[in-house]
Order: structure tokens, then C-alpha cells, then sequence
């Protein structure tokens, strides 16, 4: 009752490997083994010890290495190339190496036997550490070994029964068979979790593959993954799990010229959307991607250029003549110039490279200048980039490409298209004897952008947008957008001047009116004060007659009024 | 290095490695019917072939696991023969009674 029908998820145990757990939905079965196949040379090893370090170190688990090829220096050495440090877990107790020398061609055979000497070996190894973990590599060399397959056989169905009821999770590796996943069939013991890692040459380019053919109980991507082995182990990049369900930001970063900025409606690009600056030769690509890039440096976020056509040095030296001075960017580190020869990789490999820098730098703005460098311009290319997009968006990542026009405008281009949010085009114009640079925007997703022409002018202090002439005629750039210019401009002069003698002669006019106004008010003054000077004379001999009179009627005695009477 | 200097170099080590002593060791699980076969059948052919001249050691990999390790025995049971130079390593129960002479260098006519 308790035990019966209780529908618990298989567990699972994660495999040191972050992109192999999305595809298993978690890591290897716990407590059951997994066979990892492949050819000679593509990682199976480095697969397995990947799992115990990660186990020993992030998990606090402890793990078994069973060598029957490598000795233990080598193993170690091999190790210590890829940054893991396995002494120090050998000496915490949380690894233990061990190397069984089966000596092929040298073992005589005479009646029954079995492989309890292996049993033994290995369970005191698990005893002794606490063993959760177990790698077998790679446990064929019995075959070559031991003459008797019918004994090699029972034996080994044996040991994969007695590995699972002791619960330890188990790599056994594997080499590939013709026709077959492994050479003698060992897929018919471990039942559990196939994984098949693939090393392939494609037109002289190498590239990593791995499936997991199988996975009892779970759920799996049964894509094959492009994986990659690099400085610090075993990277697989999952790319089918994948959807569109990222967050749209709605945050702006500069483009770093503030006239571009403005053009796309304020602010610059949308944070974690893709870009995509076409142009033919010598249009200014790399300097707007680099104008890009040093914008994103001056905002203390980290920038990953991948530069595959272009040294570092050549295009430091490049952009300081535009006055773009990057050195102290990438002397502090911020700026990572990654120039690596296009050809050297395949298409999955450039994809895991490039995530792989972003995963480990935390890099915020990725250039890749150009993308044409990724072999020919077809539909696997564009499904690589694609990929590479919805990757790179999911980590938050802003990304620009630069590209040659012509790539833009065929079927694969129109892909390409599909995937990109921005897409600016820079123009070389011939015209009047010189060429010159414009740029467009073509599309500019969720912004109100302009649509018109800018004269895109590289300067050595930097790269700046003009308006065109847009004035009455055709749309001129350069010399002849300068000589328009000025021509409009002395015209305008002209006119200006003409208004101003009429604004002076109103002025003027005003001027001698308003002295005139002032004489005849002077005139009108000097007249009133003769007429006053006039009018007190006349009073004043008015009053001189009246007292005359006075005297005089007085003198006659003339009987008047009382008033005349008191004198 | 002339001919016959040779030859009787290779006739006095013949004789030679009929006094030989050997050194065997036997690696086993525990008394299972498999190992005591397997002691059982090799002390029969010391004692018909190398009376006198043998030293037969039996280990039970059960109880020393670091001996088994150290001469990587993965079979058992597993047959060395130490000495006479070069070690010889025989896997089974050693039922096959001409194949153990052969490895062991012992003719089985003699």
C-alpha cells in the first residue's frame, strides 16, 4: 500500500554540466548507470571526471574514477589542463583515481572464472570514500582482454545489477562500433541513459555533437547539441529547448552617437534585442559597432567584440585615428577583443564560443563584425544565427552584427531579417566626384524612429550624423550639401540685410519726426511766454489806470460812495 | 657469439630450469567450490612436477583487497607465476589441465 503506485519523478543527479542538465531535465539517473559512447578522442573522459569534480566540489560528493586505460599521472595532468585540481580532492577524501593495467595478450586462460576481483576492488574503493559516484573508463578493454565473452558477458550484466543496488549514479564509457552504438554492445547493459558524443570533420572544420539517445523514465531533447571542450571542461549548448519567452526590456542603451539616439525615437536601442548594421565596403560598420561598444564600456558594462577580420591591435589602432581611444577599456578588461580566424571553427562551434565568452564574462553587449565571417551565407548559417539571437537575448544580451548589403537581400538574408529588431544600413553615395556615407534605419522594432537620411560623416574626433540638404531640389551629401548650404546661406544674408535698412529707415523716419515734434514744441513754448509777457503788460498798465482814475476823481472831491469817502 | 657457444648455452639453461624454483601465488574469493577447485588441482600439479622446488601462496582477495590491487587482479581466480621470470598470469579454475602446464612452462610429457 505504501510502496505501490506512488508515481515519484525519477531523481536525478546533476552532471557538472549546465547546458547537458537542461537537456536531461536535471542530470543522469541517480543511482543507476548511464553509457557514455563515442569515437577515440571526443571527451567521454573528460565527460565522466567532469561529473565526480563537480560532484566532489559543488556537491560535496564522493567519487570513484576507474581507469582501465589511463594511468593516474596522465589522468591528472590531463586534469590540471582543464583547471581541475585533483590531488587536493584526493586529498579531502572526495575523489579516489584508480588505474586497473589490464594486460592485454599476457592472461592465459584455463577453466571458469569471474570478475570478482573487479568487484572487489571497486567496492572497497566506494567504501572507503563513501562513494556516490562512479566513473568506468572505459570498461571494453576487458573484451580485448579476457578471451571468453560468454563470461565477460554474464559477468558484466553482474556488475551493472550490483552497481544499482549499491546506488551509486554511474558513467561507463564506451567506444563507438561500426554500425553500433559501442563496439561489444555494452548498450545492452546499461539501459538507463545512452548519451552518443559525436566528433565530426565537415569541410576540414571540426564539430562536437552530442544526442542522448536514450533516457528511461524521462523526458530528453533527442536533438543533436553542439558541445564544445574548452580551458575549463565539457560545455553543451542547448539551442532546441528554446522559445520565444524572453522578458522585452524596455530599458534604452545608447548607441553612442547621441544624433543615431535620437533618430530611433530617444535613448538608443532596446536593451537585449539584436541589431544588425549592413553596408557595403567601407561604409563605417565596424565603427558604428565600435561606437556601440565604447558607449557600453563608458557605461561600466562588460562588451565582448568578436572581431574576425581585424587583430586587436589593428582595430584599436583603427578606431583611436576616430578618436574612439578603447585602450583603457580593454586594459581594464571591459572590453574583450576576441579575434579569432572565421575558418577555424565550424558554425556550432562559433556558437558555443561566442555563448561560452558571454557565459563566463557576464558580458552585456556582444559585437560580431562581421557575421558574414560565418562561412557561406545559407540557411544552416541562418539557423545558427538565429539561435545564437534567441541565446544571446534569453541572457539579456544586447547584439550587433555587422554585415555585407549584398548578404542582406537573398532568401537566407530575409531569415536573418526576421530575427533582427534593428537593422540600420549604411550607403556609400557616389556623387559630384566623391562618395560619402549615409544611414538609414530600415526597421527599428517598438520605436518611433526617423525616416530619413543622415550624412554619416567619420570625423577624427568621432562619427557624427548631418541632415541632408532636404531643401527645394534633390538631396544632397558632402561637398555639394556644403555648397547648397552655403549658397542658402548668402541668400539668406541678403534677405536679412534688406530688412534691416528697411527697420533702420523706419527708425530714422521715427527719429526726425520726433525732433520736429520737439522744435514746435519749443517754438509753441517761446510763443505762449511773449503772449503771457504781453498779457502781464497790458494788465499791468490796466491797473496803472485804474489808480489814475482813483487819484483823480479824488482830487475833484466827487461825493462818491463810502468807500471813496474814508480818504 | 659462434654457433656452438650458443647452443650450449641454451641446452645448460634447459637443464638449468628443471631445478628452477617457482614462485606461485594464488588469488581467490573466499572457499567457494570455484577457488578450492582451484587450489586443489594446482597443488596436485606442484606436487607432480615441481616437488620440492615450489612455494605456493593462496590469497583470499576478500581479506587482503590491497594485495589483489596491487598485482590488478580483476579474474579470479587468478594464477601468477612470480618465478621463474617473466611472471605468467593464469586466469580460471585451472581446469584445464594441459593449458596450465603450457602457461606454466612445464611440458606436459615430462
Amino acid at each position: 500500500m505504501s510502496t505501490m503506485g506512488s508515481a515519484t519523478p525519477l531523481a536525478k543527479q546533476p552532471s557538472g554540466i549546465a547546458g547537458l542538465d537542461d537537456l536531461t531535465g536535471g542530470g543522469y539517473p541517480q543511482g543507476r548507470p548511464t553509457l557514455v559512447c563515442g569515437g577515440a578522442g571526443c571527451g567521454k573522459s573528460i565527460l565522466g571526471m567532469q561529473f565526480l569534480v563537480s560532484g566532489a566540489r559543488d556537491h560535496g560528493e564522493a567519487g570513484i574514477f576507474l581507469s582501465f586505460e589511463e594511468p593516474v599521472d596522465d589522468i591528472v595532468a590531463n586534469a590540471a589542463s582543464l583547471g581541475w585540481d585533483l590531488p587536493s580532492l584526493v586529498d579531502a577524501g572526495k575523489l579516489l583515481i584508480d588505474h586497473v593495467v589490464v594486460e592485454r595478450n599476457l592472461i592465459e586462460e584455463a577453466g571458469d572464472y569471474s570478475l570478482d576481483g573487479l568487484f572487489i576492488r571497486l567496492g572497497a574503493a566506494i567504501d572507503r570514500i563513501g562513494a556516490t559516484r562512479v566513473v568506468i573508463d572505459t570498461l571494453e578493454v576487458l573484451f580485448s582482454a579476457l578471451a571468453n565473452e560468454a563470461v565477460v558477458r554474464a559477468e558484466l550484466t553482474r556488475l551493472f545489477r550490483w552497481l544499482k543496488d549499491r546506488g551509486v549514479t554511474c558513467i561507463v564509457t564506451a567506444e563507438r562500433g561500426d554500425g553500433s552504438l559501442t563496439r561489444h554492445g555494452l548498450e545492452e547493459y546499461v539501459s538507463d541513459c545512452v548519451i552518443l558524443l559525436d566528433h565530426r570533420v565537415i569541410d576540414e572544420i571540426s564539430t562536437r555533437r552530442l544526442r542522448i539517445v536514450k533516457y528511461r523514465g524521462s523526458a530528453h531533447v533527442t536533438d543533436e547539441t553542439p558541445f564544445m571542450i574548452d580551458r575549463d571542461g565539457f560545455h553543451v549548448l542547448p539551442a532546441s529547448s528554446l522559445r520565444l519567452e524572453h522578458e522585452a526590456s524596455t530599458e534604452r542603451v545608447s548607441s553612442g552617437i547621441p544624433r543615431l539616439d535620437a533618430m530611433l525615437g530617444g535613448g538608443g536601442f532596446y536593451r537585449a534585442s539584436s541589431i544588425l548594421v549592413s553596408g557595403t565596403p567601407g561604409s563605417g560598420k565596424t565603427t558604428i559597432a565600435a561606437s556601440f561598444a565604447a558607449a557600453a564600456c563608458a557605461r561600466g558594462e562588460q562588451v565582448l567584440y568578436f572581431a574576425f577580420e581585424e587583430s586587436p591591435s589593428q582595430l584599436r589602432r583603427n578606431l583611436a585615428s576616430i578618436g574612439l581611444g578603447v585602450q583603457d577599456y580593454i586594459d581594464a578588461e571591459t572590453l574583450r577583443v576576441m579575434a579569432t580566424r572565421p575558418a577555424a571553427h565550424g558554425l556550432e562551434t562559433h556558437l558555443a564560443h561566442i555563448l561560452h565568452e558571454v557565459d563566463e564574462s557576464g558580458a552585456k553587449v556582444v559585437v560580431v563584425d562581421p557575421m558574414s565571417a560565418f562561412g557561406a551565407n545559407d540557411l544552416a548559417r541562418a539557423n545558427m544565427l538565429t539561435r545564437l539571437v534567441d541565446l544571446l537575448k534569453v541572457r539579456g544580451v544586447t547584439t550587433m552584427f555587422t554585415t555585407l548589403t549584398n548578404e542582406a537581400q537573398n532568401e537566407a538574408g530575409t531569415q536573418i531579417s526576421s530575427m533582427i529588431d534593428c537593422w540600420l544600413s549604411l550607403e556609400t553615395i557616389d556623387f559630384n566626384g566623391e562618395r560619402n556615407r549615409s544611414l538609414t534605419i530600415i526597421k527599428a522594432r517598438g520605436t518611433g524612429h526617423s525616416n530619413q537620411i543622415r550624412e554619416f560623416v567619420i570625423t577624427s574626433n568621432g562619427v557624427e550624423l548631418v541632415d541632408v540638404y532636404t531643401g527645394v531640389g534633390p538631396v544632397l551629401m558632402g561637398t555639394a550639401r556644403l555648397a547648397r548650404q552655403a549658397a542658402d546661406a548668402a541668400e539668406a544674408t541678403t534677405r536679412a540685410e534688406a530688412m534691416d535698412s528697411l527697420r533702420r529707415a523706419i527708425e530714422r523716419r521715427t527719429a526726425a519726426v520726433d525732433a520736429q515734434i520737439l522744435t514746435l514744441r519749443a517754438e509753441l513754448a517761446a510763443e505762449i511766454e511773449a503772449i503771457e509777457v504781453e498779457l502781464r503788460r497790458a494788465e499791468s498798465v490796466e491797473s496803472q489806470l485804474a489808480a489814475d482814475q482813483e487819484v483823480r476823481t479824488s482830487a475833484r472831491g466827487a461825493d462818491t460812495s463810502a468807500d471813496g469817502g474814508s480818504r | 657469439m659462434n654457433e656452438p657457444s650458443s647452443t650450449t648455452g641454451f641446452e645448460a639453461a634447459l637443464r638449468d630450469r628443471a631445478q628452477q624454483a617457482y614462485v606461485l601465488r594464488l588469488y581467490v574469493v573466499g572457499l567457494t567450490p570455484a577457488s578450492q577447485r582451484a587450489i586443489m588441482r594446482l597443488r596436485e600439479i606442484c606436487e607432480q612436477h615441481l616437488a620440492g622446488r615450489y612455494q605456493l601462496e593462496v590469497i583470499d582477495i576478500h581479506l587482503q583487497p590491497e594485495l589483489a590491487a596491487e598485482a590488478d587482479i580483476i579474474a579470479t581466480p587468478t594464477l601468477l607465476r612470480l618465478l621463474p621470470e617473466p611472471v605468467v598470469r593464469i586466469v580460471g579454475d585451472l581446469a584445464d589441465n594441459h593449458r596450465v602446464l603450457v602457461g606454466l612452462d612445464l611440458r606436459p610429457d615430462e
